[in-house]
């Protein structure tokens, strides 16, 4: 693999360009910016409906510095397979545009809607052929561009404006899809779930990702200031606290013969290593207001107690499948 | 009749953006934008990595610098600076 170092990333120039529309202090465009820095050369995007797809092409403006496609909602990884399908018949034919690409970086940007619900049988059939792309869930968790509605991707207890939290209802009555294990179950190369809170290594598991040979999948947490309803200076802290409380570990998995190998990333495999650092989930939902009906007008401890089962319990078959 | 209709030439360009959104200024979404003490800077890049404008770049002497023009002002670099050595101030 070739190392990008921190400094390398920064000198290059933005993929995606200042100028977007999406709100101040959006996770999405973080992560993004840090993904397609490391783009090794020729790069083709595209995206599913969903907040950075509409803020970013906003007609006539484009901010993608990169051909970029969008098509419809559910079809990212469908729009994904074309391409490289259309680049391998031209690499074959020596004919087009793209046959002279040794490499082509094809990126898939969806959101949880366009992933967990829309998206997923596109994304299915498309890792099941097994097409050279990388596909990156950017997990706001939550149908925010269109005001903030449910999606399987959002957690137990959340408030949406479609699991609203009132006497009968504590916000969502689901507990958050496990889209990882789904997409793992397809047998692809490589997995990991990256957070904008850690550049170094989104850097690394994104250039991982766009050097595997065949599909690969990460999966974006990307706190949402509007949604989640927290002051949009926050975003990094929350970021950080998903990863401190477990809520959302870092790991990779790639596939080798025949059997998925789960590792964990440096900040998650510090806290399996020293318990003690694990801090309570308490401290994640408390400082987003979509979880305020968990401490106001009283303390929810039932439920509280129940998501910290729930990470505590996932957090566990992580170790083990990663050997820690 | 159909010969009055235009051909694919004459259709307008549609759904293909054709300008950049460097062209379209967000900096005034924000009331107050950051400013850097260079003084205590430790040129850590991360108020780059962190804003989710691309408003914040490296120069070659490896400081960084804020681009007012896309600055939405929405603090992270401030809340995140490892040496606290940003702090936003109000427009004028
Ligand atoms: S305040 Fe926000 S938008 Fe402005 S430079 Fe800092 S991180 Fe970027
Ligand atoms: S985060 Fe702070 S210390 Fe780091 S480069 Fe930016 S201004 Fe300098």
């Amino acid at each position: 693999m070739s190392d990008l170092t921190l400094k390398e990333a920064a000198l290059k120039p933005d993929l995606l360009a200042s100028g977007h529309r999406l709100c101040a202090g959006c996770g999405e465009t973080i992560i993004a910016r840090m993904i397609l820095k490391a783009a090794r050369g020729p790069t083709i995007a595209t995206s599913a409906t969903g907040c950075l797809e509409v803020s970013t092409s906003i007609y006539p403006y484009t901010a993608w510095m990169v051909p970029w496609i969008h098509s419809a909602f559910e079809n990212a990884a469908a729009t994904a397979s074309g391409i490289e399908a259309a680049w391998r018949a031209m690499r074959r034919k020596q004919k087009g545009p793209l046959s002279r690409y040794e490499t082509l970086d094809i990126i898939a940007f969806a959101g949880d809607g366009g992933t967990y619900d829309i998206g997923l049988q596109a994304l299915s059939g498309a890792l099941e052929r097994g097409h050279d792309f990388t596909y990156v869930l950017l997990d706001n968790e939550a149908y925010m561009n269109t005001g903030i509605q449910r999606s399987g991707g959002t957690p137990f207890a959340a408030e949406t404006t479609t699991s609203p939290s009132g006497k009968a209802v504590p916000g969502k009555k689901e507990w958050k899809k496990p889209i990882d294990e789904i997409v793992i179950a397809h047998e692809i190369p490589y997995a990991a779930s990256i957070n904008p809170a850690y550049p170094m290594d989104v850097l690394r598991k994104s250039r991982k990702a766009l050097e595997a040979d065949g599909p690969a999948f990460l999966h974006a947490l990307v706190p949402c200031s509007r949604g989640w309803r927290f002051p949009p200076e926050k975003t990094i802290e929350v970021s950080r606290l998903a990863v401190q409380t477990c809520i959302f570990p870092l790991y990779e998995c790639r596939f080798l013969e025949g059997r998925p190998h789960y590792e964990l990333s440096s900040p998650s495999l510090a806290i399996a290593k020293k318990p003690e650092s694990k801090k309570p989930v308490e401290e994640y939902l408390r400082i987003q207001g979509r979880f305020n009906h968990l401490f106001r007008p009283e303390m929810r401890v039932d439920l509280i107690s129940s998501i910290q089962e729930w990470v505590d319990n996932r957090w566990e078959m992580l170790k083990e499948k990663s050997g820690v | 009749m159909t010969e009055d209709k235009p051909g694919w030439r004459e259709m307008p360009e549609g759904a293909i953006s054709y300008k950049c959104t460097l062209d379209y200024e967000t900096g005034d979404w924000g009331v107050e934008y950051p400013e850097i003490d260079y003084e205590r800077c430790s040129k850590c890049m991360l108020c780059h990595f962190y804003c989710p404008e691309g408003a914040v770049r490296v120069r070659s002497d490896g400081y960084t610098e804020i681009d007012r023009r896309y600055c939405k002002g929405c603090g992270i670099c401030v809340e995140e600076c490892p040496v606290k050595c940003m702090k936003m101030v109000r427009k004028v």
